[in-house]
């Protein structure tokens, strides 16, 4: 089983999000659970949503504690929710943010992590130019089919044209291709530089 | 047909096949996408003849549901929590005057302290209301007991509850394979009402009944509440068959066979209980769940029968009996009066509280080992329950206690993963 946890704040798409990943996953033929972290959700506030992908019944319905992987969709949350809590070392992290994971004062707590899976991604700015709204959520599911490898663009793709349709469809799918583009450069970089270091 | 969506999406699609011809309802959390969903179906056609009422409150739309069901039309509504309360008055009128209304509850605590998260409080709350109530365990089960409650709610011509878990299954985006109308359409035949309101024919429904008769028709009502655990499995049976798959009723066993251990639960919580038990077998407990899916009329001797081989059974419910401890655990106790065997209640999972499978880990090994007091509160805070009680004992006026106990843990946002 794969595990996500989104975090983002209210008004970001964060429980769209995990439903969506779910549905790519369906489409993959494989099982998946999307649901949120329940609360008085406002514009704003903190929310998290999860999301589990396998390839049997998924019966359990605890909250996701021990992620595989965790996108966050707000740089700010970084200094209000211990948004890591649970995440094993050598797991994925995508940010939407156009710093890196040092700039962000991150550097330290991943030093001997395998960095071709610390991804970041200017989401907010890939919504804007393709979108024109500041939803940071589909883009990152672009970036998250590169990072971790459990789903294919082409399957995130479909799951946008379900769910919109017309121009914000098609502005969330260029969004999400070059997400997944310019993830899939930096992982590349990553791994590049890894190899130097061996 | 296999689709990926929402819990309550898939509901309101399934009522919708039953060809429901008035929905009334007040939104609540968190039930309101599937009356909401059923507004827009009825608005655009999708849905039709249907007559789709918005009422100004929750007794209202049981007071609808009680007219229309007594006018002879398919009648359905939804509610949660607060809102199951302000109708009480009306649910049990439907019940007595043996109207076949099906409500979905989508199980919510009941406040104060406010709280809009999920346990059973609300609809065990109405567990004597004369209502028949289904629990489902997941969105598959949730939506395949809509189309049973209706073909069984009219047969009987009793109201039918169908409960299924607040958020955690009405939130939960997970694979459902929807019927066909054609296939509903063969399950559930055209609603032929035992009484109806028709000028033609004039009848009058809800006279006064004094203590000549009182006694009598109240005995009436349990005894047609009993009729409906020959009906269910049979029902049950019948949707196999159309629809090919099991779902329904009245209990599910899940690998009892050799059980010392038997654990008893109700709504979607049996399927992290099934996983830990999964693990546990795999270390060589002999360990099983009793899930039970029809609460009223509770289904006695099922129960007695699947327990009766264990050593020791644990009733692990969302709802409690203050005063007393649990309900659920009541009503198994009563199942299993004159048999020898350890039995224990656990609390868990109230006003939301996540039950983990790490939880459940710790507790059935205490089980297992006779460890466990026969009342627990599984995963309860007892510092902060101790500092509120050393605070009652320090000063008369301590304050109101939620008050106290949020500043106490300090209010921690998305705090719940």
């Amino acid at each position: 089983m794969f595990q996500v946890r989104i975090h983002g704040r209210g008004g970001q798409g964060v429980v769209t999000a995990a439903e969506m990943l779910s549905v790519a996953a369906f489409d993959e033929g494989r099982h998946a659970q999307a649901f949120p972290s329940f609360g008085s959700e406002r514009m704003g506030a903190p929310v998290v949503a999860f999301c589990r992908i396998d390839d049997r019944e998924i019966r359990l319905r605890e909250p996701i504690m021990e992620p595989d992987a965790i996108i966050i969709q707000d740089p700010t949350l970084l200094h209000q929710v211990d948004v890591f809590a649970g995440l094993r070392k050598d797991g994925y992290i995508l940010i939407n943010t156009s710093k890196t994971f040092d700039q962000l004062g991150l550097g330290d707590m991943v030093r001997d992590w395998r960095q071709e899976r610390l991804c970041t991604v200017p989401a907010m700015e890939l919504a804007l130019k393709h979108v024109g709204r500041p939803v940071p959520n589909v883009p990152l599911l672009g970036g998250f089919a590169a990072v971790a490898g459990v789903l294919r663009l082409e399957s995130v793709i479909k799951a946008i044209g379900e769910r919109f349709s017309g121009k914000v469809a098609a502005g969330n799918i260029a969004a999400a291709k070059e997400a997944h583009a310019i993830v899939k450069a930096e992982m590349d970089e990553a791994r590049r530089k890894e190899t130097q270091h061996a | 047909m296999l689709k990926q969506t929402e819990g309550s999406r898939a509901v309101a699609e399934a009522v919708a096949m039953c060809r429901p011809e008035v929905i009334c309802a007040y939104p609540i959390s968190p039930q309101t996408h599937i009356v909401e969903a059923l507004g827009e179906m009825v608005k655009d056609g999708t849905l039709s003849p249907c007559e789709f009422i918005n009422v100004e409150s929750e007794f209202a739309a049981m007071s609808v549901a009680i007219g229309s069901a007594a006018a002879g039309a398919r009648s359905y509504t939804a509610t949660a929590s607060q809102g199951l309360l302000f109708m009480a008055e009306a649910v049990y009128n439907a019940s007595g005057l043996g109207l076949p209304i099906v409500m979905t509850v989508a199980n919510r605590a009941i406040g104060a302290p406010i709280n809009i998260w999920n346990d059973h409080s609300d609809a065990l709350s109405q567990r004597d209301s004369g209502w028949l109530q289904l629990f489902a365990e997941t969105n598959q089960e949730a939506l395949d007991l809509h189309i049973q409650a209706f073909r069984l709610a009219e047969e009987l011509s009793l109201p039918v509850m169908v409960c299924m878990d607040g958020f955690i299954l009405t939130h939960a985006y997970e694979r459902v394979d929807m019927p066909t109308q054609a296939q509903v359409d063969a399950y559930l035949p055209k609603y032929v009402p035992r009484q109806v309101l028709d000028p033609g024919e004039p009848v009058s429904i809800g006279a006064m009944v004094g203590p000549e008769a009182f006694m009598e028709v109240r005995y009436l009502a349990h005894a047609k509440q009993m009729e409906a655990l020959e009906l269910i499995p049979s029902y049950a049976a019948e949707f196999k068959s159309v629809f090919g798959r099991d779902s329904g009723g009245l209990t599910h066993t899940y690998r009892t066979e050799d059980a010392e251990t038997i654990i008893v639960a109700m709504g979607s919580v049996l399927g992290t209980i099934k996983d830990v038990i999964d693990e546990m077998r795999e270390e060589g407990h002999k360990i099983g769940v009793l899930g039970i899916t029809l609460f009223r009329p509770f289904p006695l001797a099922r129960v007695r029968e699947s327990l009766q081989g264990a050593k020791r059974v644990v009733v692990l419910e969302k709802s409690m009996a203050v005063g007393l401890g649990g309900i659920l655990s009541t009503n198994v106790r009563m199942a299993l009066s004159g048999l020898h065997m350890h039995g224990y209640t656990v609390i868990a999972g109230l006003g939301g509280r996540a039950i983990t499978k790490k939880s459940l880990h710790g507790l059935f090994r205490q089980a297992g080992q006779d460890a466990l007091e026969p009342l627990t509160f599984l995963d309860l805070d007892w510092n902060m329950v101790n500092k509120q009680l050393e605070r009652e004992k320090a000063h008369r006026r301590s304050g109101p206690v939620a008050e106290n106990l949020l500043r106490d843990v300090g209010v921690v946002a998305a705090r719940n993963y």
